[in-house]
């Protein structure tokens, strides 16, 4: 009953889409305000009808009702009741629903709060909110409905993939469908705009904290299936340059240079089509992402739907969409009239520079990822493009835009002297510098990668720190770090991003260069040297989870005799869906991670074992952590409140 | 357990990435087998390399180029050799011939084109654009205002 309810419940809210979507752009065109006022209510009504699909979804888990295919196909009773409920969207039909409560939930906070937004703006966003509900709605309701019952129900469901039942991954999707939905969110905005045929700093100001979610969004998400991959594969890979990885990188990337083009727009009235441009190209690539995932063209190991009737479905929103968008693009655009003017040498060249390098790299990204298709369409070439590729065809992107991130984000707006930054940044340069020389000197390899990134990394950083000390002004050093306490957040967001950029970059190169590895065969009792920590094989033994089979080690970890830690990775074998897993154990540290596997006996006795040393491994997280903090930080800016506080002044009057 | 024993046996475990038993003596050799390997893809997963992969055909993979670098090759000669058994598919880094000039060249075409089309328009934002000239009523009237 619950179960039919939902499903009734996700019937009426297509409706309600479609009339959200038709009657505002129509009342907004016709200029009729009693249709443009359905936008508001429509949007609220949505979203809690989505929410009931999703509860009885939801319902259906967890009470492991059986006689739903869905949920036959992805649970198990046996299996913990977090994954019971993370496994209502660790598929493809529930992944969507999910995917449509977010759109939903985007759309009624628009709605709620875009009180300040003017009518027609703000019944246009709604209304194309609309049309991307009614198109997803129709794809999940006509290719993959989740709420499809059995006739004759089974005892006991097939269990959800084993590799999925996990903590970190429990919590992946839902971050990222945050973001490559929330990147909707500035589409709409972008479309209302090429319709309403305007565009202005306050309409920047509107699309900037829903682009910063989005990207903060992806940035979580995207850090919280990379520290999966880490963990629970096996071998210490963060980033692989899958398809699925890449379908969430490009709109990161995109939406970067989207938060830096709307400041643009915001602050000088300038770039004003480029920044429209990319806002459509951010949620395309979100949708082309999608359809990566969800047709399985590409496929790879994430893909759990791979069915040609749904990979068409999605093709074809994705070529209404992004045709009608850039159709209207390119009618409209030319009416987007630059104001500002500025010279050469200036934070808005800076800026450009950004955009450009930020988008060609994720175009690098796009090609790498679609050529094998391209090539097998268009020559019947059977080839691969994989990590070797992108690191060497992507990398020097990213080193030009850290190369460049510090003096372009100290040049001020308008006209700037390079050679006065230049020398403000001169001690950050020799430092890096010094590091660099330092870290080779140091190593043992003759490897440059590690040099350069720490190298590079510091620059970021120091860089980072630099520009956010010299926004105090001049004066006495207290008066300055008083001022340091009063500035803006959104300076100490940058700071923050920018930093966490740098560590990133840093972190990538340390694993990379310095990871050290050992496999081989050790017996009960024996020790092994492990970059200068020994590790003792303690004893195997086997267990039994409550939906597995476990082989488990003790392994004991010491230094120079001192304890260090006592860590059991496991190999578990999930019997429902015959799936065996390794389970790493890790000692986590703040400048390296030891990392343990046990693999097979071994006919001569003995186990396979495999550890590794590596090196600042946290530091990806913490990097990722910093970006996320400081979009945080400048989503909090006091000129995003400022619209808040308005209205409620407003109210007060009113009374 | 006895349970737990008999499944463990029907799932026979697969090979799990690089084995000890397959690793060369000498480290240097080894060195550039795991190198090697890193760069060809597993035939039949997705988007693995052989360096990593769990299944049957990987192991046969990783023990043939440990067996072509015992033999003396270099080790261009270990990948040549596995792509002309396997085909073009194994290679994870496309190599630049014919079309896949245009994957190698995407990157840096467009960052001519788009750097070009940025310096354009920036050279573009350095004035205003001057005022549209005024139209003879608007100067008629501009006389008549000086006149007054």
């Amino acid at each position: 009953m619950i179960v039919e309810l939902g499903h009734f419940a996700l019937v009426l809210a297509l409706g309600v889409a479609l009339a959200q979507a038709v009657l505002p752009l129509v009342g907004a065109w016709r200029g009729w305000r009693g249709w443009m006022a359905v936008a508001e209510p429509a949007a609220v009504v949505q979203l809690m009808l989505v929410a009931v699909a999703f509860g009885a979804l939801t319902w259906a888990f967890v009470t492991s009702d059986f006689s739903l295919r869905l949920v036959v196909l992805n649970s198990h009773t046996d299996k913990p009741m977090l994954y019971k409920i993370s496994g209502v969207w660790g598929n493809h039909e529930g992944s969507l629903l999910l995917w449509v409560l977010i759109l939903a939930l985007f759309g009624a906070c628009a709605a709620l709060f875009g009180s300040q937004l003017p009518q027609s703006l703000r019944a246009r966003v709604l209304g194309v909110q609309g049309l991307i509900g009614v198109a997803f709605m129709s794809f999940l309701l006509f290719t993959s409905n989740p709420f499809l019952r059995l006739v004759t129900p089974p005892f006991n469901g097939e269990d959800l993939n084993p590799l999925l039942q996990d903590p970190g991954l429990a919590f992946h999707p839902p971050f990222l469908y945050l973001g490559y939905v929330g990147m909707s969110m500035a589409f709409s905005f972008a479309v209302a705009a090429l319709l309403e045929g305007r565009i202005d700093a306050a309409w920047a100001r509107w699309v900037r904290p829903w682009t910063l979610a989005a990207w903060i969004f992806l940035t979580i998400g995207i850090a919280l299936g990379s520290w999966w991959a880490y963990y629970e594969l096996g071998w210490g890979g963060f980033w692989f340059w899958d398809p699925v990885e890449n379908a969430s990188f490009m709109p990161w990337l995109f939406g970067a240079a989207l938060l830096h083009s709307a400041i643009v727009v915001e602050k000088r009235e300038s770039l004003k089509a480029w920044t429209i441009l990319l806002a459509i190209l951010a949620f395309g690539f979100s949708l082309i992402g999608t359809f990566i995932v969800r047709s399985g063209v590409i496929t790879s190991v994430h893909s759990f739907a791979s069915d040609p009737e749904r990979g068409v479905f999605i093709l074809i929103i994705l070529g209404l969409f992004m045709g009608g968008a850039l159709l209207l693009f390119g009618l409209r655009a030319s009416a987007m009239e630059a104001k500002g003017i500025f010279a050469m040498v200036s934070r808005e060249s800076a800026l450009v520079a950004n955009n450009l390098l930020l988008a060609v790299a994720s175009f690098v990204v796009f090609v790498g990822t679609v050529w094998p298709l391209v090539a097998e369409l268009l020559w019947d070439r059977k080839l691969s493009v994989g990590a070797p590729f992108f690191n060497a065809a992507f990398s020097p992107f990213m080193i030009g835009l850290a190369l460049l991130l510090p003096l372009g984000a100290m040049l001020p707006w308008k006209r700037a002297q390079a050679g006065r930054v230049m020398r403000q940044l001169l001690p950050v340069a020799a430092l890096a510098f010094a590091v660099a020389a330092l870290v080779y000197a140091m190593q043992t390899g003759r490897s440059a990668l590690v040099p350069v990134g720490a190298g590079l990394g510091l620059w970021v950083v120091a860089g980072a720190l630099l520009d956010l000390w010299t926004r105090t002004g001049r004066g006495a050093f207290a008066a300055r770090l008083a001022r340091l306490t009063r500035l803006p957040r959104a300076d100490w967001g940058r700071a923050s991003a920018h930093a966490g950029l740098g560590v990133t970059i840093f972190a990538v190169a340390a694993m990379n260069g310095w990871a050290t590895e050992i496999i081989k065969v050790v017996q009960v009792g024996e020790s092994f040297d492990l970059h200068g920590y020994q590790v003792k094989l303690a004893e195997v033994h086997e267990e039994e989870g409550p939906n597995y089979l476990s082989t488990s080690a003790t392994m004991e970890v010491t230094r120079n005799g001192k304890a260090v830690a006592t860590l059991h990775p496991e190999k578990r074998v999930y019997p429902v869906q015959a799936m065996p897993t390794t389970e790493a154990a890790l000692d986590y540290g703040l400048f390296r991670d030891i990392y343990l596997v046990i693999g097979d006996p071994q006919e001569s006795g003995g186990w396979a074992v495999r550890a590794y040393w590596k090196p600042f491994a946290n530091w990806l997280w913490i990097g990722a952590g910093l970006m996320a903090l400081g979009g945080l930080m400048s989503l909090s800016d006091r000129r995003y409140r400022v619209a808040a506080g308005a209205r409620r002044a407003q109210a007060v009057a009113a009374e | 357990m006895r349970k737990a024993l008999i499944l463990l046996a029907f799932l026979a475990s697969p090979a799990f990435a690089v084995q000890p038993d397959e690793m060369l003596p000498d480290p240097a050799l080894e060195a550039r087998a795991r190198a090697i390997s890193q760069l060809l893809r597993c035939p039949v997963c997705q988007g693995e390399n052989i360096d990593d992969s769990n299944a049957t055909i990987s192991r046969d993979l990783r023990l043939l180029v440990r067996e072509r670098l015992v033999a003396g090759d270099s080790d261009d000669a270990v990948v040549d050799y596995i792509v002309d058994r396997y085909g073009e598919f194994v290679l994870f880094e496309p190599r630049a011939s014919g079309a896949n000039w245009l994957l190698w060249l995407a990157g840096p075409g467009m960052l001519i084109l788009g750097g070009g089309a940025a310096a354009l328009w920036l050279r573009g934002r350095r004035q205003a654009p001057a005022p549209a000239a005024l139209t003879p009523e608007e100067e008629a009237r501009l006389r008549e205002i000086l006149k007054e």
